[in-house]
């Protein structure tokens, strides 16, 4: 077959969509998360902008919901000075029958520079990228289950900031993996960086066997999973999948994998918490636990804004 | 019409034949092979100098789309490709809209099909009615109207009380149930259980979605003593279960699509839809132990598993996307390749898709079933030529079908095709000509 392409990258090596952080390579991850940095001390400014996408289009294309992260990414779009469009098509043309590719041809007759693109199925960003204009943008807000690339790359940064060096670290992802965009992208992200022990930690049900191929280290014991992390990457669960065939209850889930302070306390004792948000108290993490000294949670939130504008920044000076 | 092709190598599968020689069709019969034809008035000649003359080939699993479907296929575009394809019979499948549930749309379907004399059609009756695997459809009044068997297609009966009786009355009157084993919950997935999905963030059909299908059938085949054939095998596990049905003695044979021969689940790449099939593409093992088991004989056929889809149900994202791709103009093509890579000789690889689907078909095929998928002096001139050493390259646009979708397309595989037809002959008439 036909070796292609990664279609995020052209054929400089150069980042033109986000799509997905497997196959980008380090330089590319670092390149942002550097980048990511930058932009940090814009959003401790009076006036909160840089004008490196002044004239450009971005519309926020949420075929699925989610006004936190829409909000993340039009407040990053903004701060590099762009007009930002939000359209909420899960409410308009998707209910009137229009296919997604006539959505997107549509919209690029509007002229529009960058799509950032939430969906519900895994791989739509990349027909959408596939699709679109040359000088169009694609970058995924979460598809399917597939990837959550900016997700990611601010849990990297978070990881960065605290800890530092990647190539020491224990890193338990725990939770529902198999539905998780965001455990996938972690995953990605670690292992490119270089992290040395990567854990998926979860009942058979929500941690398929399969993710060994990831060079990810598989637990279904809770205690083993955390023992000695430096990071733990707590994992939403979706209300839909608390009770019938995954699992049989929440409050079953939360007495083995919900992270209390005593199960915490297995991991290294600097260990830092995180949590993509938002989170199910009493579900998968105790309120102490979310709310403590180890918790980086809000801090992830204030990094993806400067993640955001960091990637946005890049693919747009990027031509295809 | 009296017509000779001379010089060509003629090929019959069944007997081993495979040696330079003349054939003469009167009518719509063969009525010489070898050297006696040489004083022959023929009316027609073809000069078959390079060419392989072969049996016309028969497809196991083509859908023709009609009725209902037309806006994905119609019987004159896909009855035109399996005439490019070198495919003189074929097996049609009853999930149409309505479903072949009905001896009328049966009648229909085979007098247009006639009419337009590029592929003897042969079609599948629904198992059950509408498919909705409740109640039995009228089988011996399907028969009669031209049905050889009678299929679920995708859709799996999850009565098992309703399937039971369903083979034995199919039992009971000699009829063979096509089932693709698959488990109705299991198989609700897009792409197989494996590395590739869960990387993907697809939703995976396991192996034992398969398996556990396929032990609940053999136990049924015991209990039954119906004759089944099973559609589209895409798994080594599923392979081991069929040697093993096999050497008890059950009466059951298998095919397998030219997509699971060729491709596996590494080939969707980044989420390309023309790789989103049913059964999904599975993984190299997998792909391996089919090719090994066509080659031994254990799968019995190789088919197209044509379905033509149209432009705008692919452009989805790939779960979406509807599953299937056009195949019968490639049916050879990828055959031949199947067999250089196996090492076979062309007796051997023609054999799975001439004379051992004929076998598959057996009594339902009535007079045919002593002349079809084989060149016999007094049979039917049923005859593909195809030249076995021309390399091409598949572009969608090329395509009869009115479905443009292949996973084989030179684009995305970058893959040239070896062995090409050039003339296709039913019932001693010329359905495709392109020498």
């Amino acid at each position: 077959m036909l070796h292609r392409r990664n279609p995020q990258l052209n054929a400089n090596g150069e980042l033109i969509h986000l799509l997905s952080i497997e196959g980008l390579p380090q330089a590319v991850l670092t390149q942002i998360l550097d980048t990511a940095s930058t932009f940090l001390s814009v959003n401790d400014r009076e006036v909160k902008k840089v004008p490196l996408l002044r004239g450009k289009s971005v519309f926020n294309l949420f075929f699925e919901n989610s006004t936190r992260t829409r909000t993340t990414f039009e407040i990053a779009a903004k701060r590099l000075s762009a007009d930002v469009i939000n359209l909420d098509i899960a409410k308009s043309s998707a209910s009137k029958g229009e296919s997604l590719l006539d959505t997107i041809a549509n919209l690029s007759a509007m002229h529009a520079d960058m799509f950032v693109v939430r969906h519900s199925e895994s791989g739509a960003p990349h027909l959408i990228a596939q699709h679109c204009a040359p000088h169009v943008h694609v970058v995924n807000a979460g598809d399917g289950r597939h990837a959550h690339p900016t997700q990611g790359l601010l849990d990297m940064y978070t990881i960065r900031h605290f800890k530092r060096d990647f190539t020491q670290l224990s890193v338990a992802v725990v939770g529902d993996i198999v539905h998780s965009r965001v455990a996938r992208s972690d995953i990605h992200g670690l292992s490119i960086l270089g992290v040395p022990d990567i854990r998926a930690v979860g009942p058979k049900t929500l941690v398929p066997s399969d993710l060994r191929e990831m060079g990810v280290r598989v637990c279904h014991d809770m205690a083993e999973g955390i023992r000695g992390a430096d990071v733990i990457i707590m994992l939403r669960l979706q209300n839909e999948r608390m009770s019938g065939a995954l699992l049989p209850s929440a409050s079953e889930f939360y007495k083995s994998y919900g992270l209390t302070p005593h199960k915490l306390a297995l991991a290294s004792p600097d260990a830092i918490v995180m949590h993509p948000g938002p989170i199910n108290r009493g579900v998968e993490i105790d309120s102490t636990v979310a709310d403590g000294r180890q918790s980086v949670i809000l801090p992830q939130v204030t990094f993806g804004i400067a993640v955001r504008m960091a990637v946005m920044s890049t693919i747009a000076g990027n031509a295809a | 019409m009296r017509t000779m092709i001379r010089n060509g190598r003629v090929i019959d599968p069944a007997s081993g034949r495979d040696q330079m020689a003349d054939l003469v069709i009167a009518g719509d019969r063969i009525v010489a092979i070898g050297d006696k034809a040489a004083d022959f008035e023929a009316e027609r000649v073809i000069d078959a100098r390079g060419l392989v003359v072969a049996p016309g080939l028969v497809d196991l699993a083509a859908r023709l789309r009609e009725p209902g479907q037309e806006h994905e296929g119609m019987l004159e575009s896909e009855l035109q490709a399996a005439a490019a394809g070198g495919v003189t019979s074929l097996v049609c499948l009853p999930d149409t809209d309505p479903v072949l549930d009905e001896p009328g749309l049966v009648e229909m379907l085979k007098f247009r099909a006639r009419k337009l004399s590029r592929c003897r059609v042969f079609p599948l009756g629904a198992l059950t009615r509408r498919l909705e695997g409740q109640v039995l459809t009228e089988m011996i009044e399907l028969t009669e109207a031209g049905c050889v068997g009678f299929s679920q297609v995708d859709v799996p009966v999850t009565n098992t009380l309703v399937l039971m009786r369903a083979l034995q009355y199919a039992a009971t009157h000699g009829y063979t149930v096509w089932l693709r084993p698959q488990d109705a919950w299991l198989g609700q997935g897009v792409a197989a259980g494996g590395a590739v999905a869960t990387r993907l963030g697809l939703t995976s059909v396991p192996v034992a979605a398969e398996t556990i299908a396929m032990h609940t059938l053999f136990e049924l085949v015991r209990i039954t003593g119906v004759r089944l054939h099973l559609c589209r095998l895409s798994s080594a596990a599923g392979v081991a279960l069929l040697r093993q049905a096999k050497a008890e003695g059950l009466a059951v044979s298998a095919d397998v699509s030219v997509n699971s021969l060729h491709l596996t689940d590494v080939d969707i790449g980044y989420f390309n839809a023309d790789m989103r099939l049913t059964p999904p593409l599975r993984q190299g093992a997998d792909r391996d132990a089919l090719r090994a088991a066509l080659a031994d004989g254990t799968i019995d056929a190789l088919v197209s598993d044509h379905n033509p889809v149209a432009e705008d149900m692919k452009n989805l994202p790939f779960a979406e996307a509807e599953p299937g791709a056009s195949g019968l103009e490639l049916l050879l093509a990828l055959a031949l390749r199947w067999g250089a890579d196996q090492g076979l000789p062309l007796t051997r690889t023609l054999a799975r898709v001439t004379c051992d689907p004929v076998r598959v078909l057996g009594d339902a095929l009535g007079s045919l079933a002593s002349s079809a998928g084989r060149l016999v002096e007094g049979g039917v001139a049923d005859i593909c030529l195809f030249d076995p050493d021309v390399d091409w390259s598949v572009t969608p646009e090329q395509l009869c079908s009115q479905g443009k979708h292949t996973p084989f397309a030179f684009a995305s595989t970058g893959m040239a095709l070896r062995g090409r037809v050039r003339t296709t002959l039913v019932a001693g008439t010329i359905a495709f000509d392109q020498r």
